[in-house]
């Protein structure tokens, strides 16, 4: 396998215009569409109530409808679980903000009609929460990375540090870039899910450094620059296909079998972990070379 | 050949394979199970100023002593309340049957007040010594109240004033009931009747035995996860913990050969680590930590990847499978440090930031990072010493770090 993968080889310094180019117009509809679209924030961001109700009857949407309007919340998102295609038991109310108090009465009207419940999962959140949310996940990651420069400055030099970060930006980019393409709901798991794309990713990229920071030492003067980031990712790459494989493997398995509660989290993860394996192998030691202020050959 | 090292190998392989065979799931079992899993209902509460009373410390400390005391009465095991900051109060009910009526319960002023014919208050909450839900007259569920010495007083004095006339007993502000006064009550008891339910009684009853918050609770947050799809969860995560697990588990064999049964063999020691320690912590199994797990487990093969890479360029150079070993080791070993300690810093900033379920995956995602290089450069570096030392082959391809010998290719 690794032979094979040996014959593939080509300079991926010298060709960087194609990888930073694939890169830079996927960020630039990414953040396109981030402006313009936004995001599907979901109730841990906006507030608001989720219910999921198992009713002991199929049940409607019309007749759903009927009970929300008659409570004054008309607007509500209503939507059918395993539904035959007119009705279903198990039935999911998405409200805006409403105060604990009114949601139980809006439980006893539709219990009313439609007879004793079991409760799937109900969450519901103040809008206070999303602002604090937000604010903790930009202070958990702006803060590693601090750290992680800190670190990598401390065992390496800052430039890698530099390089290693503008990698996780790309990363952290591009997996924001498909919640608001594809329009999936964002909740609270999300920052989880991006924090563990920057370990992965970051932990990708200190290998192949780490290589470069090796074959720096035994490089001969006919060597030039380029060339020697280019064996040290070849050298590795091997390694990076592999361990790719594996954690896609587990991040696959989690997102077809672990079911409804956590796609979303597992697709960010599955996401940000290609973008994690495509930006440590393609981009990061490009641009410390491009941050040293050589150009692609020197 | 050495019988000695090959015996030592296969001594570790038996145990550590028996050990996670008869261990894995009584451990698994022991973990605590987060709300997600088990369910039951999650709720944060947040004090407000009223027109009476602004929040201070002292208020929200005794809100807390209430509703650990409301929370108790209900009789489940494992419940949690803790404040949060300044003026937020955290409550965990695992396992609740009734969740509306719990959370009904634990945001309720509970002011119980007994209002005379002029509409003054004439008891508050602070006269009762207790409280109880009972059947009464006509098997009817209700409330019994008990007061304490001073309130049976002062309750003798108003009903023997009221002679005739209606005493309202009202619960936060609203009128539970409003019975006329016979004659004066001197036993200091009374009782509220009302079309209860004998649940409903009992709670009621709890309310007023706990007594009365001090300051207005608002439910800020209530996530609640029903027994159904907890058991749902958990089946799911167990399939896709297994079906990720065998991948890795092949992708090992399949690449690495005798090399990868060491991996896979490390790898079974990893998750038992990992359980075990989770274990002691007294951590809590989230939906998204058993992610972090399978997850984990994905990326707990990389330090071994690392060092058989490693392996495979030294015995290209030339080198004998010994010392091709100890300098993939070696090397390898300072690729590892650094690129999981960076990961590390994500996991720990995770840590000291999130809450709750994301605390949870911090947690697992930390250990995972650390007990994948303890299982990986420890396990896998002895258990491949004893083998290559035990000399049983000398052919590089059987450990999956170099070409079949020409011999072979020949004889195929």
């Amino acid at each position: 396998m690794s032979d094979l993968i040996q014959k593939l080889r080509f300079s991926i310094v010298r060709n960087y215009k194609i990888f930073f180019g694939i890169t830079i117009t996927f960020l630039c509809i990414g953040f396109g569409s981030m402006i313009m679209r936004g995001f599907n924030l979901g109730i841990d961001f906006t507030g608001g109530t989720i219910m999921d109700l198992y009713f002991q009857r199929p049940v409607k949407v019309v007749e759903l409808r009927e009970v929300m309007s008659s409570q004054g919340l008309g607007n509500s998102i209503i939507q059918l679980a395993n539904s035959d295609g007119e009705s279903s038991p198990d039935v999911l109310i998405r409200t805006g903000i409403i105060t604990e108090a009114k949601r139980r009465e809006v439980v006893e009207a539709l219990k009313a009609k439609f007879g004793e419940y079991e409760i799937q999962r109900i969450e519901q959140v103040d809008a206070t929460v999303g602002g604090e949310l937000i604010e903790q996940a930009v202070t958990a990651i702006v803060l590693s990375w601090v750290l992680m420069i800190a670190y990598i400055s401390l065992r390496f030099e800052f430039r890698f540090a530099i390089a290693a970060i503008l990698a996780l930006i790309v990363d952290v980019s591009v997996t924001l870039s498909y919640f608001s393409l594809l329009q999936i709901e964002l909740d609270s798991s999300f920052v989880a899910a991006l924090l563990t794309v920057v370990g992965y990713s970051i932990n990708s990229t200190i290998v192949v450094f780490d290589r470069i920071r090796e074959n720096m030492k035994l490089r001969r003067r006919t060597e030039t620059l380029s060339d020697m980031i280019d064996n040290s990712i070849w050298q590795t790459m091997t390694r990076t296909f592999y361990t790719s494989l594996t954690s896609l493997f587990s991040v696959v398995a989690i997102f077809l079998w672990g079911g409804e509660t956590i796609r979303n989290f597992s697709f960010a993860m599955l996401v940000g972990f290609s973008s994690g394996i495509y930006t440590s192998s393609l981009l990061a030691a490009p641009m410390w070379l491009f941050l040293r202020g050589k150009k692609a050959g020197d | 050949m050495r019988w000695n090292e090959l015996g030592k190998f296969l001594l570790v392989t038996l145990a550590i394979v028996g050990g996670f065979c008869v261990y894995i799931r009584p451990l698994t079992h022991s973990i605590k199970q987060g709300l997600d899993l088990q369910g039951g209902t999650h709720v944060v509460l947040q004090a407000v100023d009223t027109a009476e009373l602004k929040v201070d410390d002292d208020a929200v400390k005794r809100s807390v002593s209430i509703i650990e005391r409301r929370v108790n009465e209900l009789g489940l095991t494992e419940p949690l309340i803790q404040r949060q900051g300044k003026d937020r109060i955290i409550v965990e009910l695992p396992g609740i049957k009734d969740p509306e009526k719990a959370i009904a319960m634990l945001g309720k002023t509970a002011m119980l007040q007994f209002i005379d014919y002029d509409g003054k208050v004439v008891l508050t909450g602070n006269d009762l010594k207790d409280s109880r839900g009972q059947i009464g007259q006509n098997n009817r569920a209700c409330v019994s109240l008990e007061f304490n010495d001073e309130g049976a007083k002062k309750f003798a004095e108003v009903t023997a004033r009221s002679i005739g006339r209606p005493i309202a007993i009202a619960l936060d502000g609203k009128v539970l009931t409003a019975p006329n006064v016979n004659e004066a009550i001197t036993g200091g008891r009374a009782q509220i009747t009302g079309n209860y339910t004998m649940e409903e009684a009992e709670h009621l009853a709890i309310l007023l035995r706990s007594g009365s918050l001090p300051v207005k609770l608002e439910i800020m947050e209530n996530r609640t996860v029903g027994p159904t799809l907890g058991q749902d969860s958990k089946e799911k995560s167990i399939t896709a913990f297994i079906i990720g697990c065998a991948a890795v588990f092949v992708f090992m064999l399949v690449f690495y050969r005798l090399s990868g049964v060491v991996a896979d063999i490390a790898l079974l020691l990893y998750t038992m680590m990992l359980l075990l320690v989770m274990r002691y912590l007294n951590a809590t199994l989230t939906l998204p930590g058993i992610a972090g797990i399978i997850l984990s487990i994905g990326m707990a093969v990389d330090a071994n990847v690392l060092i058989f890479e490693r392996f495979k360029e030294e015995v290209k150079k030339g080198r004998t499978l010994r010392s091709a070993m100890d300098a993939g080791f070696d090397r390898a070993l300072i690729t590892i440090m650094d690129s999981n300690i960076t990961t590390l810093m994500a996991a720990l900033i995770l840590f000291y930031l999130g809450t709750g379920p994301v605390k949870g995956f911090a947690v697992t995602l930390a250990l995972g990072v650390i007990l994948s290089m303890i299982s990986a450069v420890i396990v896998t570096k002895y258990m491949l010493h004893f083998l290559i030392y035990s000399n049983f082959t000398k052919n590089p391809w059987i450990f999956g770090v170099g070409a079949p010998k020409a011999e072979e290719v020949a004889e195929k």
